[in-house]
C-alpha cells in the first residue's frame, strides 16, 4: 500500500507547491483589501496594488522633493552601510575571542560565564547609556548591531572549537605543532565556515537591532523610513519596504551558502554524510 | 491536486467574508458600548480620572450606554488605531487629527478642544541663548509631529526657514539621554521631557516654547462621524463626565491632582508645573469662546499648509486645501466636497447651558 509519507511531488509539483503559500497570501492580501477600500475609497490600511505602484514610484523612482536624491536608494545604501560593517566587526571579534575561549582552557575559565552573562544583557534596555558612550551618530547604531550580535557568534564558535576532535589535536602535537600553529592550521581552517554559518543564523538578529537603531534617531535608512511613516499609517510605502528587506536577507543568506559552498566544499560535503 | 485547489479557493472566499464583516462593522449603526482610546499626557490625566473614579460609567449610565476608555502606550498607534476604525473615539492634537485620520479618509469630528500647549513643547539650544543661534545646527526632533511644525512657525518668526537648519528624526522617547550625548546641540520636544532635561542640565537653554505662537497646538477628544451622527448620546456622555472633572480642577482638588500626577508617573508638583504650561479650559463657557472664535480656522489653515509642505496630507493631495475642514457657524476651509474633519461646538453648547 503507498503510504502518503512514501509519495514524493515530481519537479512540476515540487515548483507548484513552493508557489503556492505565496500566492494564496497574495490572493487573500487583494480580498481583504478590495474589502476594506469598499467601505472608505482613502483606507490607508491595506493599500491596492496601484498606491503600491504609486509609492514605489514616488520613493524609488522620483528624486525627492527636498533633497533631489532618490530616497528609497538613499535608504538602501545607508542601511545596508551599517549592516555590513556591524556584521563584519561582530564576525572579526567573534573570531578573535571564540578561537581562544574554545582552543585554551585558562581563557575560557577567566571569560566563559562572563561571555554567557553578556550575551544575555538586552542591548535594547541600556540604549540611553549605550547613547552616552557613542553618541547619536552612526557609531551607535553600528554599536548596538555588533554588541547584540557578537556574543551569539562568540558562544557559537566557541562550541564549535571544542567540538574539534581531540584526536587531530594530539596528532597535530604529535607532529610538533604549537599552539599558535595547530591554532593556523588545524583550528582556523575547520572554523571558518562555521564562522559564515553563525554569521547566517545572526543576520535576522542583525536586521532587528539595525531597524530598532534606525527607529531612535537617524536622518535615513529604511527602518528610518518605515517609523517615520508608520505615524501616517502609510502602509503603502512600509508594505514594499518590509518585501525589500526580506529579499535582501534573503539574498544575503544565499549568497553566503553558495560562498561557504564554493569555497569549502567539503563543509557541506561533510553534513550530508552526518 | 484539483479538489485541493476548490477546497482552498472556499477557504479563501470564506476568510474574505470574514475579513469583511470585520471591516463593514466600520460602518456606523446604533449601538451602546464604545471603546475611546488615549495615552499619557499632561492634558489627557482627566479622562483617566474620569475613568477610574466611575464619572464616565455614571454619565454613561445616563445616557443608557457603556464607555471604556483604553490606555494605549504609544500614541501613534493609538491613533493608528482609530483610524483603522478599532476605536470609537481618540485623544489627539489638531495636527494629527488632520493629517492621519482625516488625510485616511476617515471623518472625524473634534468634540472637545480640552486645552493647549501654552510652553508645554519647546526648543532647546546648548550654552546658546537666541533662537537665531540655531542657523546651521541639527536639531533632534520627533519628525513630521507637532514638534517639527513647533519649528518651523519659530523660525518663521526669525525670518528663517527650515533649510537653515538640519532635522534628525528622534523618539520622544531618547530625547532625555540623546541630550546628554556630545553631539545633540538642539533639540525641540514637549513635556515632560522638556521639564527633565531644563531640570538636569545647566547648559539647556529654552529659546522658544508654544506660549509665543497660543492655541496653535491643541489636544483634543475626535470622535468618528459617521458613530457620532448615529449615537450622538456618546458625546453627551463624554462631554458631561470631561467638565465633572474640570470643576474639581478649577476648585483645585488635591485628591484628584494627586491622582493624576501619579497615574502619569510624577508627583503632585511636578504635574502642577505641566499644567501651568497647558491652558486649560475648565468651565463649559471657556471652551465654547475658544471653539467658536476664528483662531480655529487661522490656526488650521497654517497646520494645513504646513502639513501639505511636509508631503503628509494623504496621497494625491494636490494642494493645501485638498481636504476640507468645517467650523461652528457653517465656516468651512478648504474643499468642501471632501470635508473630513470637523470642528463641532454642539455638545460644549449645551453643557454650557446646562443641558446635559
Amino acid at each position: 500500500m503507498k503510504r502518503l509519507m512514501n509519495l514524493r511531488p515530481s519537479k512540476q509539483s515540487l515548483f507548484f507547491l513552493g508557489l503556492l503559500p505565496f500566492v494564496l497570501v497574495a490572493l487573500f492580501y487583494l480580498g481583504a483589501s478590495e474589502v476594506r477600500l469598499a467601505a472608505n475609497p482613502d483606507d490607508k490600511l491595506l493599500p491596492s496594488m496601484s498606491s503600491f505602484a504609486e509609492a514605489i514610484d514616488r520613493m524609488a523612482l522620483t528624486p525627492s522633493k527636498r533633497t533631489g536624491e532618490y530616497l528609497f536608494v538613499e535608504d538602501t545604501v545607508s542601511s545596508l552601510e551599517r549592516l555590513g560593517l556591524g556584521v563584519l566587526i561582530s564576525a572579526v571579534l567573534a573570531l578573535l575571542m571564540g578561537i581562544p575561549l574554545g582552543f585554551i582552557p585558562f581563557v575560557r575559565a577567566g571569560l566563559s560565564p562572563f561571555v554567557a552573562a553578556f550575551s544575555m544583557v538586552p542591548p535594547m534596555a541600556i540604549l540611553p547609556i549605550l547613547f552616552i558612550i557613542f553618541g547619536m551618530g552612526e557609531l551607535a547604531k553600528v554599536a548596538l548591531i555588533v554588541i547584540g550580535v557578537t556574543p551569539l557568534i562568540v558562544r557559537d564558535l566557541q562550541q564549535r572549537v571544542m567540538e574539534i576532535p581531540v584526536e587531530q589535536l594530539i596528532k597535530a602535537q604529535t607532529l610538533g605543532g604549537t599552539s599558535w600553529s595547530i591554532v593556523l592550521r588545524v583550528v582556523l581552517p575547520q572554523i571558518f565556515p562555521r564562522l559564515l554559518d553563525a554569521v547566517r543564523l545572526t543576520m535576522g538578529t542583525a536586521w532587528i537591532f539595525l531597524i530598532s537603531a534606525e527607529a531612535i534617531s537617524a536622518t535615513e535608512g529604511l527602518g528610518y523610513r518605515i517609523f517615520l511613516v508608520r505615524r501616517y499609517l502609510s502602509m503603502d510605502v512600509i508594505l514594499p519596504y518590509v518585501a525589500w528587506i526580506t529579499f535582501l536577507a534573503f539574498l544575503f543568506d544565499y549568497l553566503l551558502k553558495r560562498f561557504t559552498y564554493k569555497v569549502f566544499p567539503w563543509y557541506d560535503a561533510g553534513k550530508e554524510q552526518s | 491536486m484539483k479538489s485541493i485547489f476548490k477546497s482552498t479557493s472556499k477557504l479563501l472566499v470564506a476568510a474574505t467574508l470574514v475579513m469583511g464583516f470585520g471591516a463593514s462593522s466600520l460602518m456606523a449603526e446604533v449601538k451602546d458600548k464604545f471603546q475611546v482610546s488615549w495615552t499619557i499626557y499632561v492634558g489627557w490625566m482627566p479622562w483617566d480620572y474620569a475613568q477610574q473614579k466611575g464619572i464616565i460609567d455614571k454619565w454613561a449610565k445616563k445616557y443608557g450606554i457603556e464607555i471604556e476608555m483604553v490606555q494605549v502606550n504609544d500614541y501613534i498607534e493609538s491613533i493608528n488605531q482609530y483610524t483603522a476604525g478599532k476605536f470609537d473615539g481618540c485623544l489627539m492634537t489638531n495636527m494629527d487629527a488632520l493629517t492621519i485620520p482625516a488625510a485616511g479618509g476617515v471623518d472625524s469630528t473634534a468634540v472637545i478642544m480640552g486645552d493647549y500647549s501654552n510652553g508645554n513643547d519647546g526648543i532647546l539650544l546648548k550654552n546658546k541663548k537666541n533662537l537665531t543661534d540655531i542657523k546651521g545646527q541639527t536639531v533632534n526632533l520627533v519628525e513630521l509631529s507637532v514638534s517639527h511644525y513647533l519649528l518651523a512657525r519659530a523660525l518663521e518668526t526669525v525670518g528663517m526657514s527650515e533649510k537653515d537648519v538640519k532635522v534628525l528624526n528622534t523618539s520622544d522617547a531618547d530625547m532625555v539621554a540623546a541630550w546628554g550625548t556630545k553631539d545633540v546641540t538642539a533639540m525641540t520636544t514637549w513635556n515632560p521631557q522638556l521639564s527633565e532635561i531644563m531640570a538636569g542640565n545647566k547648559d539647556a537653554n529654552l529659546v522658544f516654547d508654544s506660549s509665543k505662537t497660543p492655541g496653535e497646538i491643541i489636544d483634543m477628544l475626535v470622535i468618528n462621524t459617521e458613530t457620532l451622527k448615529d449615537n450622538p448620546k456618546l458625546a453627551k456622555a463624554l462631554t458631561g463626565a470631561w467638565f465633572e472633572v474640570m470643576a474639581l480642577m478649577k476648585k483645585g482638588d488635591e485628591a484628584a491632582l494627586t491622582f493624576m500626577a501619579q497615574a502619569s508617573g510624577t508627583d503632585l508638583a511636578g504635574y502642577k508645573s505641566q499644567l501651568d504650561s497647558t491652558m486649560m479650559f475648565y468651565t463649559p463657557s471657556d471652551l465654547l469662546a475658544f471653539t467658536t472664535s476664528a483662531e480655529i480656522p487661522a490656526t488650521m489653515k497654517k497646520v494645513s499648509e504646513f502639513s501639505f509642505e511636509h508631503g503628509i496630507l494623504g496621497e494625491g493631495a494636490p494642494d493645501a486645501e485638498f481636504i476640507g475642514m468645517a467650523f461652528p457657524g457653517g465656516k468651512t476651509f478648504g474643499d468642501p466636497k471632501n470635508i473630513k474633519l470637523r470642528f463641532d461646538d454642539t455638545f460644549v453648547k449645551m453643557a454650557a447651558e446646562g443641558k446635559l
